[in-house]
């Protein structure tokens, strides 16, 4: 959409484009169809899981292949499709909701996204290079380190590199939100979508280590002989165990905070009232970030920490229950004599609020230390956090897509389409997944391959597998959806849900720069401040002036590929050590860019004031 | 312009008056750095008892990072406010796992 | 950003603060150091944990000479000072001070990695105690190594700055670029404050 590529239109110079982006509008759709692609891989390897479930001793697939299936829909949900399609809607939506005109790190933001795909391609590379990993997505040890082939290898290295990408990321947010807000937005006037945005990041930076310190030594273990989880050298498996989830469970609220910011920004909206409660809601959001970082131990309540342990933990795990109480009620009093106008977005905001109240109430159950002990490794605990990672993630994401789609894309996607996405979608998850708890506490074990007929287990899966081919079918038509509105949906006003917040106080499409002039912001929800006292757009706190950009680059995507290459290396050395070459090759790319990067000035560049007038940078 | 560009410099001047005071603080924290550090070293050589040792060299350590944040990374200084409340997260984020590791971890 | 604004006349007291860029960097870098807290405490917790599966071959008491680390910690900790000195001078706008300082600090740092390397070397040579020899050994080479390679990454990262900007002296683009390697520098001797307490003094107890 800059300048330049208006003029030269064809394919590679698009390419080029995206490629070298810094704008965080772009690096939102490049997010957004990395995420969904791996998405669609998720949703692939979900359904072959449900086929092979779909009856007793079932042999769709054989063991050791259903084994590299479940642990790839794992970890390719949370980490491939989950985190950056969050990812994409805060940057389409962030630097925007602040009056910014970039993030704080337009070079870092680029980076961060390439680093995740790259890792991600890595993970997949393995289907094709001698079969995927195969110790579930939490890679215990010592099945991890002994597990034969490369497979875990990938996992390693894949998460490594896209974790390192989404460590700058996080960054990247915390930065932009300090220091780039418009003059008079003030921290309490923050969108709680913002909001979530910076709290989450917080959680990041803080989590993120913990699992690249594990990922390094399960790496040593497997390539390098040394011994952490080894107990014949004295090593010990717990160890991974405490890091893994320290990093783990911030995981799970990293991915639900926005999900939460998401439906506090699409209810007021159609409710036509402000948030109720917002200086409650930022308190619960970052009381949850706080709270989240000391429950880790209930995913190992059956390790054996003891009763002293255990306890602590299942306390500390159900007082983050009242923090999101406040949310859901507080969601709810928003609607309360609101003048409710339904709509997609609104439906999957809507459903999620009962939906993720039955997860969160299965999760206090879990967290009874006692009775985990009946529940744990039962199909009881996968209903459990389905139930709050789609009831809860995927469906925000689906409301923020509906309800951001014309400020990334101009277009309102089609309401038809979008209401049977969402009717079978929502029935088939139900379907799926609320049976799932009765399996469990009839004891059917997760990650088994298959279950024996006439233990009760035969109708519960069927009907679950069903459920499973609905939520595809939602899913395709959402697809369609996207296709259908591209290319004949009709372009709409910078505001189409007479909004609330400072994304909609731009004209459609979005120009390069976001803001002609910064806003000044006069109160929380500050477009709907102005429209109350009757003016149409954001009074300008400055004068018209030359707009300063950030310069587009190449060096992040050859960063990224460098370590995409060293990561091959790494896995393949322990086989041939010529591989070595790999490494030092693909390390000798990234650093030599970083040094680059480093002796390169890179002073951005003007957008003059005379030519803003007449539309440039469109 | 002139003058403006004289009142400049007054307040340079006292800027650099000032950080030539705080540059004779950071000296002095350097040396009690050298004179807690050579105090553990000792302690550790002496052969004193274990339960007596182990405590007092890992507060000796607590206080020098303390010096080293605070002094000569300047977060005693304005503008420090959000670096800190970041550095304490990673510091409790730290210790939870420390302790984690040293008690929740057993044979 | 214009040729001007990065050199102006009188700088500012603060001048890796005086720009946008600069006080996003310098607020990214302390942030991005809470996370290498994380980082190292992980590290830190794992070798305690293992630090006494010796598996049957050198322990640290045997291991562990104190001399060595009270010449490596001397020289790290002066280097932390050399380092204030440095950014002292860039305040001050006194550029060729500054760039003296800085090799100074990066004499030390090499100094310091020098005596790694050979107390490295020694370990494997005469105690053959190896990353491979046991738990304890994967865990003190790991914590140990990472801290090395966080002082090998800082030296290399201080001499590009002062060999890319030695003839243009300094301005509001690079002086935030100074400050946030003097931070990083820091911060690696805080790290070694605990790896001597922790590792070398609780192991020779």
């Amino acid at each position: 959409m800059s300048t330049t590529t208006a003029q030269r239109t064809g394919f590679g110079a698009v390419l080029w484009d995206y490629l070298t982006t810094v704008d965080h509008k772009k690096i939102g759709i490049l997010y957004l169809i990395s995420g969904g692609f791996f998405f669609l891989i998720g949703g692939l390897e979900a359904m072959a899981i449900r086929i092979q479930l779909i009856k007793p001793e079932n042999d769709f697939v054989s063991a050791g292949f259903y084994n590299e299936i479940l642990t790839m829909h794992g970890t390719t949900m949370i980490f491939l499709a989950a985190m950056p399609l969050i990812f994409a809607l805060m940057n389409a939506v962030v630097p925007l909701q602040i009056g910014a005109r970039d993030v704080a790190f337009p070079f870092l933001n680029s980076l961060g996204f390439w680093l995740f795909l790259f890792g991600g391609l890595l993970l997949n590379a393995s289907w094709f290079l001698g079969g995927a990993p195969d110790a579930g997505w939490t890679a215990y040890a010592p099945l991890s380190t002994t597990s034969p082939g490369h497979g875990v290898d990938f996992y390693i290295l894949g998460l490594q590199i896209s974790g390192a990408g989404t460590l700058i990321a996080g960054i990247n947010f915390l930065v932009t939100i300090v220091n780039m807000r418009a003059p008079g937005m003030t921290y309490m006037r923050l969108p709680l979508f913002t909001w979530t945005t910076f709290v989450v990041s917080a959680l990041i930076l803080f989590a993120f280590p913990a699992l690249t310190v594990g990922l390094f030594l399960l790496m040593f273990d497997r390539l390098f002989g040394s011994g952490f989880f080894n107990a014949n050298m004295g090593g010990n498996s717990v160890i991974w165990e405490h890091l893994f989830w320290i990093f783990g469970h911030p995981e799970v609220y990293i991915l639900i905070l926005p999900a939460f910011g998401v439906f506090s920004e699409v209810l007021p909206t159609f409710a036509k009232k402000r948030l109720f409660g917002y200086t409650a809601m930022v308190f619960a959001t970052v009381l949850i970030g706080f709270l989240g970082f000391m429950v880790w131990a209930h995913h190992m309540f059956t390790v054996g920490l003891g009763p002293a342990a255990n306890s602590i933990f299942a306390v500390a795990t159900m007082a983050i229950a009242v923090p999101t109480g406040i949310k859901i009620f507080n969601w709810l009093f928003t609607l309360w004599g609101g003048n409710i106008q339904i709509n997609s977005a609104m439906l999957w905001s809507l459903s999620f609020i009962p939906t993720f109240t039955l997860g969160g109430m299965t999760g206090v159950m879990l967290a009874a230390a006692a009775a985990d002990y009946q529940y744990h490794d039962t199909y009881f605990v996968v209903a459990h956090f389905h139930y709050v990672i789609v009831g809860g993630v995927v469906f925000g994401i689906f409301a923020g897509l509906h309800y951001w789609w014309p400020r990334m894309f101009g277009k309102i996607l089609n309401e038809t389409l979008g209401k049977i996405t969402f009717w079978t979608f929502f029935i088939g998850f139900h379907l799926t997944f609320f049976i799932q708890h009765f399996l469990g506490l009839m004891g059917m074990p997760r990650r088994y391959w298959v279950f024996l007929a006439d233990q009760g287990l035969d109708t519960g899966n069927f009907i679950s597998t069903i459920g499973a081919f609905l939520m595809a079918v939602g899913t395709i038509v959402f697809l369609i959806n996207v296709i259908v509105t591209t290319s004949k949906g009709e372009k709409v006003s910078g505001d189409p849900w007479d909004g609330r917040t400072l994304e909609w106080a731009i004209p459609n499409p979005t120009p390069h720069y976001n803001f002609k002039q910064t806003p000044l912001v006069r109160g929380l929800d500050a477009l709907w401040v102005e429209k109350t006292e009757g003016r149409k757009e954001m009074t300008p706190a400055e004068p018209l002036d030359d707009i300063h950009m950030p310069n587009a680059s190449i060096l992040p995507f050859i960063m990224s590929l460098g370590l995409f290459i060293a990561g091959f290396g790494f896995i393949y050395q322990i086989d041939n050590i010529s591989w070595l070459l790999a490494v030092f090759i693909g390390m000798g790319i990234t650093l030599g860019a970083m040094f680059v990067r480093s002796v390169k000035d890179d002073l951005g560049h003007h957008i003059h004031k005379e030519d803003l007038d007449k539309g440039a940078g469109l | 312009m002139a003058e403006n560009t004289n009142s400049v410099q007054n307040e340079l001047d006292y800027h650099k008056k000032k950080k030539k005071e705080e540059m004779k603080q950071q000296v002095i924290t350097f040396a009690l750095m050298i004179v807690f550090t050579i105090i553990a070293f000792t302690m550790v050589a002496a052969g004193l008892d274990k339960l007596f040792v182990i405590p007092i060299i890992v507060v000796l350590a607590i206080v020098q990072v303390i010096f080293q944040l605070y002094y000569f990374m300047h977060m005693s200084h304005k503008g420090h406010e959000l670096p800190a409340i970041m550095m304490y997260g990673g510091i409790s984020v730290a210790f939870l796992t420390i302790l984690t590791f040293l008690v929740l971890i057993w044979w | 950003m214009s040729h001007d604004t990065l050199n102006p006349e009188v700088m500012p007291s603060e001048p890796e603060k005086a720009t946008l860029e600069g006080k996003n960097k310098f607020l990214g870098f302390w942030f991005f150091l809470g996370g290498e807290t994380v980082l190292f405490a992980s590290l830190f917790g794992t070798y305690l944990a293992l630090r006494n599966s010796n598996n049957g071959g050198p322990t640290s008491e045997e291991l562990f000479g104190l001399e060595l680390v009270f010449v490596m910690t001397m020289l790290l900790l002066t280097s932390s000072l050399t380092s204030v000195y440095a950014m002292y001078h860039m305040k001050n706008n006194d550029f060729r001070k500054m760039q003296i300082w800085l090799g100074i600090t990066v004499a030390l740092g090499l100094g310091f990695l020098g005596f790694e390397i050979y107390e490295f070397y020694h370990y494997i040579h005469h105690y053959e105690f190896t990353f491979r020899s046991s738990a304890f050994g994967s865990a003190f080479y790991t914590l140990v190594g990472f801290h090395g390679g966080h002082v090998l990454f800082g030296l290399l990262w201080i001499i590009t700055i002062m060999a890319r900007n030695a003839k243009r002296g300094l301005n509001l683009y690079n002086a935030p670029k100074f400050y946030i390697a003097s931070l990083y520098w820091h911060f690696i001797d805080v790290v070694w404050v605990f790896i001597f307490t922790v590792v070398y003094l609780m192991g020779v107890i």
